[in-house]
């Protein structure tokens, strides 16, 4: 009966959660919780390689622009291909994870900024080659990318433009993500990604093959990427390289780290807080309007401004995390502990 | 009679730039023994292990194990053939708890992969709970299993020495590399740490130890080797070696 309540509950949430925000905020509401959602696995996805394996990875929206764009080349009218869903998602997932092992390759003896300048410089070569493969084959459509791309379909069943169909698709995945992380987290592997981010020399020393691991992290990362992408290519209808820049990679490690490196709860919070927050600071300029009668300070401006101010304020006041693990909290209690117990030292050798 | 010998180190030279480490070092450990590597400071101890435990490559001469032929393979590979070590910094995983940090010394003694590990199929749930059964069979053997669920980094120094031998054990060595182990600790520490090195042994472990606490050492080794400047001074039992005016005049210097 407990247990029927733990699940059913939070089910029912979630499955009417997308009409009570039509309801109350509008349609374009429920197209920012899908985004929200994609950007959920893609932090799950990061979390492997940053939370888990300790590797620093700034380009890491390449792998969701493989995912992406695999699917628009698989599935659209650029090649006259329109190979169906269940195929094109998974083979995305498998390209982003072998890309995951061509960045991970060469970058195994790196480490901390090294690896990131690396990760960095990989990020952009994908984006640059998605910019200018359209000649002299037009293979990625260029600046312009590539537009009419099949939206998901299942069986005769096509998911069109509803946002709704694609929130409870999406859902399924960050569920599947989520389930993966953890069983992953709590096992032999799991392990020997936490003793390499936390001690290298010593793990190698203690039979972990390092390599061979931290290339599985890399693969599993992106291939979650990947996963993110092609429902992202889906969902738009549409990719371009503008959207697989810097930023995001930025974005999508904030999100990492501001909801706690490597617990995974801490992650999807972090990652729906700042996906829905940059959405709900638009709403500045029209509440200036209505409180002062004109706009004082330009709204695009200013959210970005208030956004960098919350980082910052969180990362000096919770530098493990909004949400970090409990063991990280159980670490923080006991160091309480000890300085409690130094403390009556101090006093009873002071009597 | 079945050959003695554990691990035989032969001519082994490792210079670092014009730092000649060491020099032609060649010794035999036998199974069973406790065999203790002294010098000192800068004599190249360190450097022997870091070079059988694979953290360096020779740059001349091998050792095998058991006959085989171990010299230059990566850290990884030495675990798995049986060489486990401890570090003489401590080098725990600080943010795993005790339980974690012995279970991830079994990594090399299982194998579930990604695919057992998503699905739980019987084969990684069994060697899941194997190894956590065997990992808090081992915090017992070293007298830390109350402390289990701890991080490691809040361990007591004496006992974060424990986990590490705790950790070194759970690869399932032959050969248990201890790097200076009762450094830092007090007279009851380094007495108890004395009685847990005494129990491996007679459980059938061979154990390599760097150590400069000289009671502890002459009480407890049956074979040493003395280094210095790199190359091997003496070797022999305890009561030899002590009194071998190559080893006083390393140890007070020589006129």
């Amino acid at each position: 009966m407990k247990t029927l309540a733990k699940y059913a509950i939070p089910a029912a949430i979630l499955c009417i959660l997308p009409f009570l925000i039509d309801a109350a905020f509008g349609k374009t509401w429920v197209r920012i919780v899908d985004f929200a959602l994609l950007y959920v696995m893609l932090a799950l996805g990061l979390n492997i390689v940053v939370g888990f394996a300790g590797l620093l990875d700034l380009g890491y929206v390449a792998f969701f622009a493989v995912g992406a764009y695999l699917y628009a080349l698989l599935a659209s009218p650029h090649f006259g291909l329109h190979l169906p869903f269940w195929l094109v998602l998974p083979l995305g997932a498998f390209a982003a994870g072998l890309f995951g092992i061509l960045l991970g390759a060469p970058t195994l003896r790196l480490r901390g900024d090294y690896l990131a300048i690396v990760t960095l410089g990989f990020g952009e070569i994908i984006r640059i080659f998605l910019n200018n493969l359209n000649a002299p084959y037009n293979i990625t459509g260029g600046p312009q990318g590539i537009d009419l791309i099949d939206p998901v379909r299942l069986g005769p069943w096509s998911f069109g433009h509803s946002v709704y169909a694609y929130y409870f698709l999406f859902l399924f995945f960050v569920l599947f993500t989520a389930f993966v992380s953890t069983r992953l987290q709590h096992s032999r592997i799991g392990r020997a990604w936490i003793a390499i981010r936390e001690d290298e020399i010593a793990a190698e020393a203690m039979g972990i093959d390092t390599r061979n691991v931290k290339l599985l992290a890399f693969a599993m990362g992106a291939s979650f990427g990947g996963l993110s992408g092609g429902l992202f290519a889906g969902f738009e209808g549409f990719v371009s390289p503008e959207s697989f820049n810097l930023m995001e990679s930025v974005m999508i490690l904030c999100m990492v780290v501001l909801g706690g490196m490597g617990h995974i709860r801490g992650v999807i919070f972090g990652a729906i807080l700042l996906s829905v927050l940059p959405e709900a600071l638009r709403y500045v300029g029209p509440l200036q309007q209505s409180v002062f009668g004109r706009i004082y300070i330009d709204p695009s401006s200013l959210r970005m401004l208030l956004f960098g101010l919350a980082l910052i304020l969180v990362m000096l006041m919770r530098p493990a995390g909004l949400w970090p693990s409990p063991t990280r909290k159980r670490e923080l209690s006991a160091k309480g502990e000890t300085a409690r117990h130094e403390n009556t030292n101090v006093y009873d050798a002071g009597r | 009679m079945p050959d003695a010998r554990l691990l035989e180190i032969e001519n082994v030279s490792k210079h670092f730039g014009g730092i000649l480490a060491l020099t032609d070092v060649s010794l035999s450990i036998e199974k069973g023994e406790i065999y203790a590597l002294i010098g000192p400071n800068g004599a190249g101890k360190t450097t022997l292990f870091n070079v059988i435990t694979g953290i360096y490559k020779p740059d001349s001469g091998s050792f095998r194990m058991e006959g085989i032929d171990l010299s230059g393979k990566k850290p990884s590979m030495m675990a798995k053939s049986g060489i486990a070590r401890t570090f003489q910094n401590i080098r725990l995983f600080s943010n795993m708890t005790a339980l974690e940090n012995v279970m991830t010394g079994r990594h090399c003694r299982s194998k579930s992969g990604i695919i057992g590990a998503i699905f739980r199929n019987g084969n990684n749930r069994t060697e899941e709970i194997e190894t956590e059964e065997k990992a808090m069979h081992l915090l017992d053997y070293v007298g830390i299993r109350k402390h289990a669920d701890m991080l490691a980094k809040n361990l007591s120094y004496g006992d974060q020495r424990r986990l590490e031998i705790a950790r070194a054990l759970a690869t399932e060595p032959k050969l248990l590399a201890l790097d200076e182990p009762a450094a830092g600790m007090n007279h009851s520490e380094t007495d108890s740490l004395k009685g847990l090195l005494e129990r491996i042994r007679s459980d059938g472990i061979t154990i390599l130890l760097i150590e400069h606490d000289m009671k502890l050492v002459m009480n407890l080794c049956d074979r040493l080797a003395v280094l210095d400047f790199g190359k091997k001074i003496a070797e022999g039992k305890p009561g030899d070696v002590s009194s071998n005016p190559l080893v006083i005049e390393a140890y007070l210097g020589g006129s």
